[in-house]
């Protein structure tokens, strides 16, 4: 065999690929209607906020890209952040369809501002590479944020809005790994030398002020039962997974005092850090200063 | 950035038509789990694979290019090593 890829290949494949070929649509053929008894705006809040959780923390991962400690690291940092940039696509385009005010996935994306983005201030903090943190630091948030993200679309999936079921579907295969993976790096960190078990111990740390806004259950997830997870449910769950790891770590679970909200007002409300607007800057400059540029 | 620490793999992967393990590439990862997640992650990534098999590259005993001769020449004449005297069917796959 001249060609090593050839046996990876399935038979009747397009020869002038590779290898693999046979991917699917993961919405192929899902109603996408609009739920009956689903308050439009709710729905449309809903998406964005799932969305912009995984749009934001995709571009924080992406801020890796050719920094991370190891070329093989690099690329399983790149692939969680196109993980969930595929999950934002999807979502972002749901808000839009359901919204049918004219906008689609980019204008969501890329022409909203800072009070208008729906997503948790723990995927906008910088965890590094910037001066913010660390390796560690990311580490540390991509456990907590996958932990958390995987037992809320495992419940999505029984979502009365197919399109949501069906993303939350697709979803949990990918975030199994990203909690996989943050998992093994906590374990080699804390049990790795006196310094890096310091630095994922402050890592930690750092990121655990911000967890208690991903379990506070928002008026449009009340609003829209059935369709929507109140996330105080799986408070227990990812409090049980975090403990597993931490425990196999022999890491202490962080005692800290949580980042307060302004006048109860937090992320799902449009109210953020100061680090979104210095990442939206970056993510939407382009868009922004050549409207409609195509490559 | 080449960390001396890290040991060097070497990456297997079997695809869904269901032959052998083919050798894709290599790697570095601290540990054999990090290292088939790493080939999971640098070798699988468009759907090529169902199975990963990592072994590091110093647990491989290669021949050497200089016992080419000794090694590989004494097969070289003996056709009747082949099965080229039967008549094979068409239906039979990955003689």
């Amino acid at each position: 065999m001249d060609n090593a890829y050839e046996a990876l290949a399935d038979e009747g494949e397009e020869k002038h690929w590779a290898f693999g070929t046979g991917f699917t649509a993961a919405l192929t053929g899902v109603d996408r209607a609009l739920p009956a008894g689903v308050e439009r705006a709710d729905l449309v809040v809903y998406c964005l906020m799932l969305g912009d959780d995984a749009l934001i923390h995709a571009q924080r991962l992406a801020e890796w890209c050719s920094r991370a400690p190891e070329l093989e690291e690099d690329v399983a940092l790149a692939n969680i952040a196109l993980d969930l940039l595929g999950q934002a696509r999807l979502l972002l385009s749901r808000a839009a369809e359901v919204e049918d005010a004219g906008r689609d996935e980019d204008a969501l994306a890329y022409l909203r501002d800072e009070r208008e983005f729906r997503n948790v201030r723990l995927v906008e903090i910088d965890c590094g590479p910037g001066p913010g943190g660390d390796f560690a630091t990311t580490i540390a948030r991509l456990l907590v944020f996958s932990s958390w993200r995987l037992a809320v679309f495992q419940r999505l999936t029984a979502s009365a809005d197919p399109v949501l079921a069906a993303v939350a579907a697709k979803g949990i295969k990918e975030l199994a790994y990203h909690r996989d993976h943050a998992a093994q790096w906590v374990l080699r960190l804390a049990g790795g030398t006196d310094y890096s078990r310091e630095r994922m111990i402050a890592g930690l740390t750092q990121v655990w002020a911000y967890t208690d806004e991903l379990f506070t259950t928002h008026p449009v997830e009340t609003a829209l039962g059935g369709v929507a997870v109140d996330p105080a449910d799986v408070r227990a769950e990812v409090a049980e997974v975090l403990d597993t790891v931490l425990s196999a770590a022999e890491l202490d679970r962080p005692e800290v005092t949580q980042v307060a909200a302004l006048a109860g007002r937090a992320g799902r409300d449009g109210v953020h850090t100061q680090a979104l607007g210095h990442l939206l800057a970056e993510l939407q400059h382009v868009a922004r200063s050549m409207p409609g540029a195509v490559w | 950035m080449t960390d001396a620490s890290w040991p060097l793999y070497e990456v297997f992967v079997r695809g869904k038509r269901g032959l052998n393990h083919v050798h894709v590439g290599s790697l570095h990862a601290p540990d054999d789990e990090m290292a088939l997640r790493n080939a999971r992650d640098l070798y699988t990534r468009r759907n090529e694979g169902v199975s990963i098999w990592v072994v590091r590259a110093d647990a491989i005993t290669a021949s050497s290019p200089d016992e080419k001769d000794p090694f590989f020449a004494p097969s070289g004449d003996k056709v009747y090593r082949h099965p080229t005297f039967y008549a094979i069917p068409d239906d039979v796959p990955h003689l």
